[in-house]
């Protein structure tokens, strides 16, 4: 018969909590370069290149939207062109009424912010799978119900106005700067929220909802806020779309061909990472510019990589990257010091598919 | 840890099911460090110990629910510790599960139907069933969502006889039970022993475990405290191993100076609650 | 009165939109799993059947005899590998992945066929004609067929799954996949089943629909897989005949919104859903009050 014996107390004094592995500083001097040099783009290359990185500056924004959304509040929304198209549309209208698109933009982004709301509580209360399709339904009810109106061009759509009087070049360096300001606004602002308390909340979230309700988290808000951020961003995304392509039309601004962008470019870049989507991104356009004299096989090209990705590395290019190199350009985590270990990463690290959202298997898990 | 078992293992038989040096994790979380146990034919092998002790992780592992870290779980000599739990079940180790979990949107008897569906052969039927739970019959039809408790748990263990079992494996019977509900369960126990079957039951009620068990094995914190027949432990010795008091436990008892063990009574934490 | 034709034609539309939608919930009932590829399926057998027709010159009412078996097997396999390895790792993914092969398909529908429009010509049989009742009323005898096929078709689910031994696993699986599993039930061979069953029904929708309208590649989501999901949401989860009355409201909401104004009938059945999930999102026959 054996009997049990104490177990040893460790010292408090040897744990302890930092940001991130490495001084984030260099990184945030890093970035600052990086974002100078981008300024200075549409002075160097042709036009033609300028062109393309405002693409490249949309599919960014809307990918690290898709993010927010999937990889860390759990909210898989396959419906986030309805923002893209309302961000669209809220600029044409805008300008038909004498503002710049320009100015336009940012009444537009939010504009969708606050459309979010009402569209936030129609489908809230859905589990998973059928808020994915939801969203949908929503998206494609929105576009049917502009398309009714011949004043915004019904369902064939309608060049936007306010931009003719512009030199054509100096067009596309605008838009490619307004572009820039709202991509880098974008990650900072996603940077930012997972950094604060909607991320601590996140995060607890996706490893035991239940837990991290009943310690007060306000859950609900958390994922809302989400929503609606998300929405500017998006809507952000769909004023610069109109404003790149001088035309607003039903069809191109709320299909669901958008929704595969943004998360095919998520999914292979890396889920819940803020470099993921970055990454992700650089291989759409990558992908885009290579196949697109072969019309449709970019996506099922992209298609089949991303479900590749989703089940094989799930973290994406940039976990794998992470993995080898522990490098976080934006850490939003935590790493724990002990004395054993040469530091374990908490927090963000184990993007998602861990416990929180794994299936459960009829009843408690025991 | 001693070894009683040794006297078990006289006649050369190997263990109906065997746990060598179990090893779980729940993620970071062990939930069982290095447990080992043997049940022969015919034992009734009870596990008791506490709240988070592991025992229904042990059940759950051996009935394949859980993959172990280290160690093996072993029926009939062969191992079994990557085998799914269909597997297992078809080859003659049922568990039924803690808080009963029976298929809600089903009647009773197609309850039983879905435990029968993958059967061996054995003397253990539907009818069978019905006879051993008298009220059975009469409220068949009946969707199993409107049973009380503890007619629930006399359906859950009906449902896993009849897959005829040679091991039974019960997980805290008497969870949210009042304890004449309990008894009344524990009283099919008998019956049950009758057909053959060899049963592995945790049991959070100690003073239950000790009426019934033939053996039973402690733990605490994932640990094994204590091992053997109910009458040649004491009430002290049970205490200690449930409670992990340091008070070290002075030596082996002594059989002949117990005489015929008192029963168990008096304060565990269930029986202290009801 | 051209209002009581309406109604008509929207209930028998309701059962081509119960054909779509009952794979869809019998797949979320028993895995939790929403296939965002559902709709796409259906297309599949449309193309399928399209070319079998052209093989095999059977008339098109007897391709299903053909496409309905291929499509519940490779429903099976494709359970068995692709989407059980993605419930493996999680809700998300499981998502993720049958989005993506949404848009794989279609991409690929696109690239090696073309985005024409095609139907699948029912030839010279009775079908193709109609019958009047007064002046008003124009009863199709195809969608009458259609909806006769629909109600046959769950009539025997219900059966299927009430009676038979793997429907009793079904619902087992669907309950408690643990408690299952304990019982000897291989949940994934069961999940395999209920693809199986899915993807041959909705390959029949396909096929119905191919008949009745045309498609192309984008059809599979624009149409069958939303009104498959909101007829699923009005009717309420759970429930085959909630099924079959979603379908019915959907498609009656659509065609008086028809009567209205010609372009917005889609969109009527849309505003019904939404209404629905506003006001009772438990759907019009669940009785639970959480849906």
């Amino acid at each position: 018969m054996s009997v049990v014996t104490d177990t040893s107390v460790r010292s408090e004094e040897n744990f302890r909590v930092t940001r991130s592995r490495r001084n984030v500083a260099w990184t945030g001097a890093g970035a600052l370069v990086v974002v100078v040099v981008l300024a200075l783009f549409p002075y160097i290359v042709y036009s033609g290149t300028t062109s393309l990185m405002v693409q490249g500056f949309i599919v960014v924004i809307l990918a690290s939207m898709w993010n927010l959304l999937a990889g860390y509040a759990g909210l898989v929304s396959v419906g986030q062109q309805a923002f893209i198209g309302l961000g669209a549309y809220f600029v044409l209208i805008l300008a038909q009424h004498g503002t710049s698109p320009f100015g336009g933009l940012p009444i537009a982004a939010i504009g969708c912010g606050v459309a979010a709301v009402p569209l936030w509580w129609l489908v809230s209360r859905l589990r998973s799978g059928y808020f994915a399709i939801a969203t949908w339904v929503l998206a494609t009810t929105i576009m049917l119900f502009i398309e009714r109106f011949p004043s915004i061009g019904g369902g064939t759509g309608m060049s936007l106005p306010g931009l003719s009087g512009y030199d054509p070049t100096l067009l596309v360096a605008y838009t490619y700067w307004i572009g820039l300001a709202v991509t880098v606004l974008s990650l900072v602002t996603v940077y930012v929220m997972l950094r604060g308390r909607i991320g601590l909340v996140l995060t607890a979230v996706r490893d035991d909802e239940v837990a991290a309700r009943s310690s007060g988290a306000r859950v609900g808000l958390a994922r809302m806020l989400v929503f609606v951020v998300a929405a500017v961003g998006c809507g952000a995304a769909g004023a610069l779309l109109a404003i790149s392509q001088l035309i607003v039309q039903p069809g191109a601004v709320f299909t669901v061909r958008w929704t595969a962008i943004m998360a095919f470019a998520v999914i292979i870049g890396g889920l819940g990472t803020i470099e993921g989507p970055i990454l992700g991104a650089i291989v759409y356009m990558i992908l885009q510019q290579e196949l697109q004299s072969y019309d449709a096989w970019y996506l099922i090209v992209l298609g089949l990589i991303a479900i590749a990705v989703a089940l094989f590395a799930r973290r994406g290019l940039w976990g794998l990257i992470d993995d080898h190199l522990h490098v976080r350009l934006f850490p939003v985590g935590y790493w724990l010091w002990t004395p054993e270990s040469g530091g374990r990463h908490g927090g963000v690290k184990r993007g998602p598919g861990k416990r929180g959202l794994r299936p459960r298997r009829g009843g408690r898990p025991s | 840890m001693s070894e009683p078992a040794t006297e078990r293992a006289d006649n050369g038989s190997t263990p109906l099911l065997e746990v060598r040096d179990l090893t779980v994790h729940h993620g970071q979380l062990r939930a069982l460090d290095r447990v080992s146990l043997r049940v022969f034919p015919g034992e009734v092998y009870a596990i008791i110990g506490a709240n988070g002790a592991g025992k229904s992780t042990l059940l759950r592992t051996i009935a394949g629910l859980h993959q172990p870290t280290e160690g093996a779980v072993l029926y009939d000599g062969k191992d079994m510790t990557r085998v799914r739990p269909e597997r297992r079940a078809t080859a003659g180790i049922v568990m039924v599960p803690e808080g009963r979990r029976l298929f809600g949107s089903l009647t009773v008897e197609e309850n039983l139907k879905v435990g029968a569906t993958y059967a061996r052969k054995g003397p253990w039927t539907i009818e069978r069933v019905y006879e051993l739970f008298a009220w059975m019959k009469d409220r068949r039809t009946q969707r199993t969502a409107q049973l009380s408790g503890g007619e629930q748990q006399s359906v859950a263990i009906g449902r896993a006889l009849v897959a005829n079992p040679r091991v039974l494996l019960l997980d805290e019977l008497s969870l949210g039970l009042a304890p004449v509900i309990v008894q009344r369960i524990y009283a099919s126990l008998p019956e049950i022993l009758s057909t053959g079957l060899t049963v592995l039951l945790v049991e959070q009620d100690v003073s239950q475990a000790l009426r019934v068990a033939s053996h039973i094995q402690c733990l605490l914190e994932g640990h094994t405290t204590l091992e053997g027949r109910p009458s040649e432990v004491t009430a002290e010795q049970v205490e200690a191993a449930y409670f992990g008091l340091s008070r070290s436990a002075a030596g082996n008892p002594d059989p002949a100076a117990e005489g015929s063990a008192p029963l168990w009574h008096g304060s565990t934490p269930s029986s202290r609650a009801s | 009165m051209a209002w009581v034709n309406a109604i008509i034609q929207g209930i028998l539309t309701g059962g081509l939109y119960a054909l779509f939608a009952c794979g869809l919930s019998l797949m979320f009932g028993v895995m939790k799993v929403v296939n965002l590829a559902h709709g796409d399926l259906a297309i599949i057998g449309g193309y399928v059947a399209l070319g079998v027709i052209t093989v095999t010159h059977i008339p098109a009412l007897w391709s299903f005899v053909i496409v309905v078996p291929i499509m519940a097997l490779l429903g099976y396999v494709l359970q068995r590998t692709l989407i059980q390895a993605a419930l493996d790792r999680g809700v998300l993914i499981t998502l993720l992945v049958t989005f993506g092969l949404s848009v794989v398909i279609e991409s690929g529908l696109l690239q090696f066929i073309n985005a024409d429009s095609h139907s699948l010509g029912v030839g010279e049989s009775i079908i193709t004609g109609s019958f009047s009742i007064g002046s008003q009323i124009q009863l199709s005898y195809l969608l009458l067929l259609i909806f006769v096929v629909a109600v046959v078709v769950l009539l025997g689910l219900q059966y299927f799954l009430s009676v038979s031994r793997y429907g009793r696993m079904i619902r087992a699986v669907a309950d408690d996949q643990e408690a299952a599993q304990l019982s000897g039930v291989d949940y994934r061979h069961v999940f395999g089943i209920a693809a199986a069953i899915a993807f041959g029904t909705v390959a029949l929708a396909g096929i119905a629909y191919g008949m009745y309208s045309q498609f192309s590649p984008t059809t599979g989501t624009d149409t069958i897989l939303l009104f498959a999901f909101a007829a699923v949401v009005i009717g309420g989860l759970g429930s085959l005949w909630g099924t079959l009355l979603g379908g019915i409201v959907l498609g009656v909401a659509q065609q008086i919104g028809a009567q209205i104004n010609q372009a917005d009938q889609v969109l009527a059945g849309y505003l019904v859903f939404l209404a629905v999930l506003v006001l009772r999102p438990q759907g019009l026959t669940s009785r639970r009050a959480q849906s």
